[in-house]
């Protein structure tokens, strides 16, 4: 995300960077400037006629060769290119003028305003453009600039139709509110923030008309509607070459590579201008490195083990480490909580456990065994065989789960005659059952449904029942709660505990949010930096903390007891978490903890903590012998001036 | 905890708040967003504002700032009629009345460095160059971020970070009243402690009153004095945080005060159970029957009278409560846990 932003404050502008944006900047700025100027520097006059000279192909003399009348076609298709490079610039110009103004009002004023110009523009485009065209030569003659004028009046209304949306994407930005907030009148905030937000398809949309411009011009003159003889024109030189096709085939290469060239490179500027697509390149899955796991590994535990991690680090290939030695266990019917700040490794360790890391991620060490097997960095073609029926997963967007095309019916019943192998009828009806399950009362309307209709809670729920469609053992729920409200965050809370206590299975829950964790989780494991820094049950860890960043995030947290008293400040941790790759020698909270010593900047093992947990931080025993307490804050701390990095 | 003084006119003051969407005979036919909100701010006083999303607590603070005219009602400032200020008067409110956005990525334009963006809000009120830049500086530093932040882009920092820089952006005018809305929502706890430290500072340290909209009545309880539960547009009760957070009279109230997780699990297992316990509805999507209480589909108390007659707000103990059986909650319901 950053590296996208940042790329745009760099010298040369994006589009610059392709072939293609430099192909058509470069071949319009020269044939631009070339017609302009061409009247100085052309070897021949246009009506310079040589009829000794007729019809003949590229000489010394005649560079580009000569026409029927002798006239020689280098002076004439540079100079050919003046009239139809301005003359489209002027009507890409009264295409913006009247256009953009009209798209700026309606995404402003929306409602009846929008409606309003919405029906003038539909208007307008339903005419027939030829025919006009056509007749406004007819009655005000040859005279392209007024005539093009004409023409970018009808193409206004088709820019309206395509930037609407653009505009009325780009009031969203809080950043607009917060401008009008400041008192910034409504054109100054259009001027100032919305358009700079739309350059691009404006640039993109301009380009495009202008090559649409060049064709029209030249087509016109191709039917006769041009400057009108001697003056030259692309499209008129091109009927002259096709009636002399027979004679001299040569006068058509001259004119006819002349425009296409330039049409050619308006529109390689569209695509440069418009970039590459939203879409992520596909990278196919790298053969993974085999990890082999000791078979030592494998029988540990209880015969109840679920899943058992050990030592699991995940690398950027090529780049920092984002896991770094991670272990722990889930019992069958255990949830576990793997909570820390965000951009401490928490979603990625839940990733890997399906195989589902991003592009250029990947699993470098370590072992996952679920039910006795090691799947850590199996191939996908393995993979795919446990995610969905063994491992599901929801997320804090149940929007991301579920397809907006299909309807919650179509979306549940696939998997289920996939997973299970039923039939149509079956799988509608384990689909209702599974609705009931997540407890929505109105199953069969719901399954009607398209996701866009469901509330966030609504959504959530049917995410949950498709990850149920497999009957998985382990459900891996990230953030499954952040974006709702406390009261549906409550039920969806409830549901998941019922479920575990219904079907048994294993979950593990990434969230920022201790509350949530106590209500549902047994264990924890608490995440700093790639590493799990505390963890045990759940009683243990937030009851007593022996973690200096576990003390820090229990006091961060305002909600307190109903009968205690509010603090007078919160415990906040200073700073930020730092980012993979930037990570201190020895303890990675270092720079961050109240507790910081000396001894703590060197590599220490964690110690043995609660019943059968561990504390990654090698002053544990001291800190409890003194009862040590993450202390908030004092007044005015806050506004220390900060030079972390972000 | 109320410490409005007499003589002088509330900070904020909001009457019969009426806010519809669009307009027709089809906007008249749905339920306005925000329908017949009171309240008052005093100086240096934080309002919470509370209810699940939805419930028009947004809406409430885009009236104030005049991003979204009300259909009825009255805003006041300082006691001057603001409700339909001009382009040109807002500009002067501007100063005293500042906002905070929810979501730090889209609040700051991505295109341009912290400098501009807090030199343009100044621009508005004719101080530029030196004396623009300086100011920017200090303000930047009264937040706690370095004073070479103004050369950067948003992209540059951190959600908190961003946070910080729009508070400051609030700030750079010296206004007296910010409407915070959810400001800490989309941050880490962590960050979230961060920022709330900071505003509770900076409201001690310039006498601002916030009207600080929030879901989260656990964060409303640290930051405001008084808080104000929305339901669907409509006041459900008021009054000191403390009194409606450990004594709500409204069962909306009570069921908002029992979902909220806390981080001790012994005393959470008892808070669930006692969630459990009252039975009260999920949400729905069904409108409300607009004679009656908006609360009756989802209310464990709902009678025929709270189906027929919509209840007004009482005056009971300390807070105000909309609901015609105020007097059983917390008597007899919820049900004393076993
Ligand atoms: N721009 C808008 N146009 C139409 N309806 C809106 C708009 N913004 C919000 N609403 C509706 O108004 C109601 C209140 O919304 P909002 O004030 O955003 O609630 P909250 O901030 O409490 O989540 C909701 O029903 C919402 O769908
Ligand atoms: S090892 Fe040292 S710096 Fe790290 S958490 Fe423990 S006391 Fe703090
Ligand atoms: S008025 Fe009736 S329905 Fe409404 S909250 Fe009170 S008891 Fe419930
Ligand atoms: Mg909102």
């Amino acid at each position: 995300m950053s590296s996208i932003r940042q790329a745009k404050h760099q010298r040369i502008p994006a589009f610059l960077r392709s072939w293609g944006g430099v192909f058509g900047a470069g071949w319009l700025i020269f044939m631009f400037l070339a017609s302009i100027t061409a009247r100085w520097w052309r070897p021949y006059d246009v009506a310079e006629q040589d009829l000794i000279a007729r019809l003949q192909g590229p000489s010394s003399e005649y560079w580009l060769g000569t026409d029927a009348v002798g006239r020689d076609l280098f002076s004439r298709v540079f100079t050919a290119g003046a009239l139809p490079l301005q003359a489209s610039a002027v009507m890409v110009l009264v295409a913006f003028g009247i256009g953009l103004p009209l798209i700026l009002i309606a995404a402003e004023r929306g409602g009846r305003v929008e409606e309003a110009i919405g029906r003038f523009a539909e208007t307008i485009m339903s005419l027939p453009s030829t025919v006009i065209l056509l007749a406004a030569i007819g009655a005000i003659g040859n005279r392209i600039y007024p005539v093009m004028m004409i023409f970018g009046l009808l193409v206004s209304a088709a820019l309206y139709r395509i930037l609407i949306g653009v505009a009325k994407s780009s009031r969203q930005h809080l950043y607009i509110d917060a401008a009008r907030v400041d008192g910034m009148g409504s054109i100054r905030v259009n001027l100032a923030h919305v358009l700079p937000s739309m350059a691009r398809p404006i640039a993109v949309q301009a380009a495009i008309v202008y090559a649409i411009g060049l064709l029209i011009i030249n087509g016109l003159a191709f039917l006769g509607f041009g400057p009108g003889e001697p003056q030259p024109s692309w499209g008129f030189m091109i009927k002259d070459a096709s009636d002399n096709i027979f004679n001299s085939p040569w006068m058509m290469v001259p004119p006819g590579v002349a425009l296409s060239l330039t049409v050619m490179a308006a529109n390689a500027l569209a695509d440069a201008l418009a970039g590459p697509l939203g879409i992520p390149e596909y990278t196919p899955p790298k053969r993974r490195r085999t990890i082999s796991a000791s078979p030592a590994q494998q029988s540990e535990g209880t015969d109840n083990l679920a899943l058992s991690v050990r030592d699991l680090s995940v690398v950027v290939e090529g780049g920092p480490t984002l896991v770094s030695g991670i272990s722990f266990d889930l019992r069958q019917g255990e949830v576990m909580g793997l909570v820390g700040e965000s951009g401490c490794g928490k979603t990625m360790t839940a990733r890997s456990l399906l195989g589902l890391l991003p592009a250029g991620v990947e699993v470098s060490s370590g072992s996952i065994i679920w039910q006795g097997r090691q799947i850590a960095g199996l191939p996908e073609r393995d993979a795919i065989k446990i995610r969905g029926r063994e491992i599901a997963m929801i997320s804090q967007e149940p929007m991301v789960a579920l397809d907006p095309l299909f309807s919650v019916k179509s979306q549940l019943t696939r998997p289920l005659r996939r997973f299970r192998g039923v039939g149509r009828r079956e799988a509608r009806r384990i689909a209702l059952e599974l609705l009931r399950q997540v407890g929505i009362v109105d199953a069969e309307r719901v399954l009607r449904c398209y996701p866009h209709q469901l509330s966030g809670g609504m959504a959530q729920r049917v995410a949950i029942a498709l990850a149920l469609t497999g009957s998985p053992k382990l459900l891996i729920a990230d953030e499954p709660t952040t974006a709702l409200d406390v009261t549906v965050q409550a039920e969806i809370l409830s549901l998941l505990r019922a479920l575990v206590a219904e079907t048994g299975m294993s979950v593990l829950l990434v969230s920022h949010d201790l509350g949530v964790v106590a209500d549902i989780c047994d264990r924890i494991a608490v995440m700093y930096s790639g590493q799990v820094v505390e963890a045990g049950t759940v009683a243990e860890v937030l009851e007593d903390p022996y973690h200096p960043y576990t003390m820090a995030l229990l006091g961060a947290n305002p909600h307190v007891a109903d009968d205690a008293p509010e603090p007078e400040r919160l415990a906040a941790i200073s700073g930020s978490v730092p980012p993979p790759g930037n990570w201190p020698e020895g303890c990675r909270f270092a720079d961050r903890c109240q507790f910081a010593a000396s001894e703590c900047s060197v590599a220490f093992e964690p110690e043995p903590a609660h019943v059968d947990g561990m504390s990654l931080c090698i002053r544990t025993g001291e800190l409890r012998r003194t009862g040590a307490q993450w202390a908030p804050e004092h007044r005015g701390a806050e506004l220390a001036v900060e030079s972390e990095a972000p | 905890m109320t410490t409005t003084v007499q003589s002088n006119p509330p900070a904020i003051e909001v009457r019969d708040l009426v806010v519809r969407y669009g307009g027709g005979r089809r906007a008249m036919k749905t339920p306005p967003a925000v329908d017949g909100v009171c309240f008052d701010i005093a100086p240096g006083e934080t309002l919470g504002l509370v209810g699940e999303s939805g419930s028009g607590k947004s809406t409430i603070g885009k009236a104030l700032l005049g991003l979204q005219p009300p259909t009825e009602g009255t805003i006041w400032l300082h006691g001057k009629d603001v409700t339909a200020a001009s382009l040109k008067e807002r500009r002067t409110l501007a100063s005293e009345l500042r906002v905070v956005f929810q979501d730090p990525y889209s609040s700051l334009n991505p295109a341009r460095r912290i400098g501009q963006t807090l030199a343009e809000s100044l621009r508005l009120i004719g101080i530029k160059g030196d004396a623009a830049r300086a100011r920017a500086i200090t303000t930047l530093e009264s937040v706690g971020l370095p004073s070479d932040s103004i050369e950067r882009f948003p992209s540059q920092f951190s959600g908190g970070q961003r946070q910080r820089i729009a508070i400051a952006r609030a700030l750079v005018r010296d206004p007296n009243v910010l409407v915070l809305d959810e400001p800490v929502s989309a941050l880490d706890l962590s960050t979230q402690a961060q920022v709330l430290n900071l505003l509770a500072d900076l409201r001690d340290e310039h006498k601002l009153a916030y009207l600080f909209i929030a879901h989260d009545l656990g964060v409303v309880r640290f930051l405001a004095h008084r808080v104000v539960v929305l339901y669907r547009g409509q006041v459900m009760e008021s009054g000191p945080v403390e009194d409606v957070t450990s004594r709500p009279r409204h069962p909306y109230s009570v069921a908002l005060t029992a979902a909220a997780p806390v981080p001790r699990p012994a005393e959470q297992i008892d808070r669930r159970a006692h969630r459990e316990a009252l039975s009260v509805g999920s949400a729905s999507t069904a409108p409300p029957d607009p004679k009656g209480c908006p609360f009756a589909s989802r209310c464990p108390l709902a009678d025929g009278q709270c189906h027929a007659e919509r209840p007004m707000l009482r005056l009971i103990g300390g807070q105000r409560v909309a609901c015609h059986h105020a007097e059983q909650v917390g008597v007899t319901w919820p049900p004393p846990p076993n």
